[in-house]
């Protein structure tokens, strides 16, 4: 394979150079330290001597024409050997356009982008500086909750401490200036070396320290759960393209069949486990909202585990009702009622709160309209319920009845879900819940 | 560089806050431009900095006669001339300068001789025509203060320029002002032979660094012979048969010292007169230019670095605010202003006496919880070995966090070993982690770890 000869750096600063005349010609055998060509640089004019052996084949760079340190200048190799292939690689290099001033360094430091800092704590010990370590050890702050804005992200002392300043809030700089001049007799300044430093930010060279919090402000150190909380719910929104669908749901049908199951039951079944139950129907005919984007494939999950968000005291957790498509209401309520319970005082395993295909989470309680929410990890999707209300409709004599009605917004990861897919997943959702006894066939 | 400006950048002053910022600026692909209207390198590397190392590092060299002296070698001092030692600082200044001109040269950055005054926010008007930059930085550097009421002639009564060009040696000298700039004359002045006398209005020479390890200082220069006067200052200056008159007024009461020569070292005044500063706009506060984030002035696009501000006049400031200027123009995110906390301060007279931070009167002050300690040169046996046991490393830390506060280091080569401390301060390591690294033994470093040890209750030599 013919070797590319490339015009070299003949000194520390060069960048590129003019091929002032060939000393070998195409045919010609070089050897080791045979003179190639005079180059001419910014500085002088040098001699190319050969670092390869073998036969000049091609001279791509002639006399008079300008190269840049990298750029090929000829071909050697064996005689007859192809150089087509190399000819066009070099083609495409000198046709690259002559740049101007190399492109800007990077300058400054810069806190890496989220992603880069998301691997640094996954990384498992969060880079941060003795001083800032020991600050937060000291106040009980998780590190790992913590972005850092010092060189290559790590953490450092503002970091921890909160403050935006560079320096700790310690009060103002201690006064440097001259001692007041005494009197008409000659004023002496101050010792010239290190010359008046400020003491307020108005001469405007020091900039003050950050003040000290404003009173009523409390720090809360990060507990687990809220650190788990905003790295999961904050890489789902960064990495799923979520987009939403809402629709309308009539739930008049849906309530009236809840409470004939309730006639006569000591013990109530939530509306919640109807949706779950519903929710289940639809997922087991549009399987591809019931996966999980795992990078390199889509898992289509083989069973229906259904999460509902509960809120909890500093936090919310999605107990998981699995196989939600072989129970029955009843079944999905006995244990939904048992696991909310748990959830609320914190008594669930984790296998009881993770691994859910599908997440509803249910705000109607709370008078909200409609919301969007964030899809839970592994899931492709999450419904979001909103209350129920009672609105004047227009039916088909003109007539104006009052009717129940719900807003559902189901939000979707496009990477898994399309359009199509979620809105026909809405739509026969929507449908079973307006006219339950659809979930028959 | 944009088409409808001759520079993006066109500085005033080729100094270290001036060239440097050209360089870097360059660096970052930005077209500057420098004038000066003196010598490439400013006060700092022609009649300041340079100069003053080298006569200093002379005035060791020929200290070193005692030694000598004590191996049985007698020297011949009956062709000594002064003459000569000037004339190598003035070749140290000459070549150093010519550097400069060469970076600023390889660097692509024009250097206009020249007087150049400000006369829009984007003009300079320079040798009766006007040249344009994106972007203006004013460096134009310090003068000598004088003393109201004492002229300085540069031939009896100096400032700081007339004592660096000084060709011969007076006998006696009187030093008004005992900042670094005192200091290092004095020491100066004294290795040949001079009659020194340091005279400084506050409590302690050199009335910024921290009393403990100025007192080695103080107690060395006593040792040799230099007349030290602090609490007092100078009432009158009168020419009485060639020699001068000086008043002083003291604790004790009023005096005269009767000198060859006075040197008048009370601080520098900035060079911000005369440049087109208050015509453009440019807001100056008790004469030095106001600045904000990077270096801005009030006026945007005008930026200012170096002893123009009212930072502290350190040829290495002005070279880091110009950096930080530099990269801020070139759309970098630098700091937007030097930590003031990790600047260091270097004296190199003998002992030499560096320090960054806090002194402990001002950790006092500030009612800050801290824990200090001392560790004496003599226990680090470099220093006993190569006769230069005088000395201290004195550190501060934050007694809850451990956070480095201020460190002083006096004695041999403090100012080099100043930047260990330094660069554990910036990255925000802990006395506890000098004090564990292995240092060379034996080293004068050696007390710095030993220092640190001490901070944290365990030093081993002391």
């Amino acid at each position: 394979m013919a070797e590319r000869i490339l015009m070299i750096a003949l000194s520390p600063t060069m960048e590129a150079g003019t091929i002032v005349s060939w000393h070998k010609s195409e045919g010609e055998s070089v050897s080791q330290g045979d003179l190639l060509c005079e180059v001419e640089t910014d500085k002088a004019v040098m001699d190319y001597e050969s670092l390869n052996e073998g036969t000049l084949l091609k001279i791509l760079v002639p006399e008079g024409g300008r190269a840049k340190v990298g750029e090929a200048i000829a071909l050697v190799g064996t005689p007859g050997e192809e150089v087509s292939e190399q000819l066009g690689e070099a083609g495409k290099k000198e046709a690259a356009p002559e740049g101007r001033a190399p492109a800007v360094p990077p300058v400054g430091t810069q806190a890496p982008p989220l992603a880069a800092q998301a691997q640094l704590r996954q990384a498992g010990r969060a880079k941060a500086s003795p001083l800032a370590r020991k600050l937060a050890a000291q106040r009980q702050i998780d590190l790992g909750g913590l972005s850092g804005s010092g060189p290559e992200g790590r953490i450092v002392m503002r970091d921890v401490l909160g403050s935006g300043g560079p320096a700790p809030a310690r009060g103002p700089a201690p006064a440097r200036g001259p001692a007041p001049a005494r009197g008409p007799a000659p004023a002496r300044g101050p010792a010239p070396a290190r010359g008046p430093v400020p003491v307020q930010p108005a001469a405007g060279a020091v900039k003050a320290p950050a003040p000290p919090p404003a009173s009523g402000d409390v720090l809360l150190p990060l507990s687990s759960k809220r650190r788990v909380i905003a790295q999961r719910l904050s890489e789902s929104k960064l990495n799923a393209p979520h987009y939403y669908l809402r629709a309308d749901v009539a739930a008049d049908l849906i309530l009236a069949a809840r409470e004939q199951l309730n006639r006569g039951r000591a013990e109530k079944v939530s509306f919640n486990s109807f949706l779950l139950k519903f929710a289940a129907e639809a997922l087991k005919r549009h399987p591809r909202l019931n996966s999980s984007w795992e990078g390199e494939a889509i898992r289509l999950r083989g069973s229906i585990d259904i999460g509902l968000a509960v809120a909890q005291e500093d936090g919310l957790i999605t107990p998981v009702v699995r196989d939600c498509g072989s129970k029955g209401i009843l079944a999905i309520e006995a244990e939904l009622k048992d696991m909310v319970e748990r959830a609320r005082s914190g008594r669930l395993a984790p296998a009881e709160y993770t691994g859910a295909g599908f997440t509803i989470s249910n705000l109607g309680s709370y008078g909200i309209l409609d919301f969007t929410a964030i899809i839970n990890p592994p899931g492709a999707a999450i419904l979001a319920v909103g209350r129920v209300r009672r609105v004047p409709e227009v039916d088909e004599q003109d007539q104006i009845r009052i009717r129940s009605v719900m807003i559902l917004t189901l939000s979707c990861d496009h990477r898994v879900v399309d359009g199509a897919v979620g809105a026909a997943f809405m739509r026969d959702l929507k449908q079973m819940l307006e006219d339950p006894v659809k979930v028959l066939y | 560089m944009s088409p409808s400006h001759d520079y993006d950048l066109v500085i005033l002053g080729a100094g270290p806050g001036g060239y440097v910022s050209a360089i870097r600026a360059s660096q970052l692909g930005l077209k500057a431009a420098v004038i000066e209207k003196d010598k490439p390198g400013g006060v700092c590397l022609n009649i300041g900095c340079i100069p003053s190392k080298a006569l200093i590092h002379q005035a060791e060299v020929f200290r070193s006669l005692g030694e000598l002296k004590e191996m049985g070698i007698s020297a011949d001092l009956s062709g000594f001339s002064y003459q000569k030692v000037f004339a190598k600082s003035r070749r140290a200044a000459e070549t150093l300068s010519k550097g400069v001109s060469y970076l600023l040269k390889k660097n692509k950055v024009e250097l206009i001789g020249g007087r150049g005054v400000i006369v829009s926010p984007q003009e300079v008007e320079v040798n009766g025509g006007k040249i344009s930059g994106r972007f203006l930085l004013v460096a134009t550097g310090s003068r000598p203060k004088e003393i109201p009421g004492i002229p300085c002639d540069e031939k009896q009564v100096l400032t700081s320029t007339g004592a660096l060009m000084l060709e011969s040696l007076p006998k006696s000298l009187c030093i008004l002002g005992g900042g670094a700039i005192g200091v290092e004359f004095a020491h100066l002045m004294n290795a040949f032979g001079v009659e020194v006398h340091l005279v400084e209005m506050m409590d302690q020479i050199l009335p910024l660094e921290d009393g403990e390890a100025v007192q080695v200082l103080a107690a060395s220069f006593r040792k040799r012979g230099i007349g030290i006067y602090t609490g007092t200052r100078a009432t009158g200056v009168e020419k009485k048969g060639g020699l001068l008159s000086i008043g002083l007024e003291g604790k004790e009461g009023k005096s005269s010292l009767q000198v060859e020569k006075l040197l008048v070292v009370v601080g520098r005044a900035p060079n911000t007169e005369g440049i087109g500063l208050e015509k453009v706009g440019v807001k100056l506060e008790r004469g030095f230019v106001a600045v904000g984030d990077y270096y801005q002035t009030s006026v945007p696009g005008i930026f200012a670095v170096g002893d123009v501000l009212a930072t502290p006049m350190l040829a290495h400031v002005a070279s880091k605010q110009g950096e930080i200027a530099a990269e801020h123009m070139a759309g970098g995110k630098p700091r937007p202003r030097l930590d003031l906390r990790a600047i260091p301060a270097a004296v190199y007279c003998e002992p030499q006496l560096a320090s960054f931070g806090l002194t402990e009167a001002e950790a006092k002050r500030e009612g800050l919880q801290y824990k200090s300690f001392v560790f004496p040169y003599r226990g680090a046996g470099k220093s006993v070995a190569m006769s230069r046991p005088e000395g201290l490393v004195k550190l501060l830390m934050d007694a809850g966090s451990h956070e480095i506060l201020g460190a002083h280091v006096v004695g041999a080569e403090a100012t080099e070993l100043i930047h260990e401390l330094l660069l554990a301060k910036s990255a925000e390591l802990l006395p506890e982690d000098l004090a564990a690294m292995i240092h060379a033994h034996p080293t004068l470093s050696e007390a710095v770890m030993e220092a640190a040890r001490g901070l944290e209750g365990w030093a081993i030599h002391v």
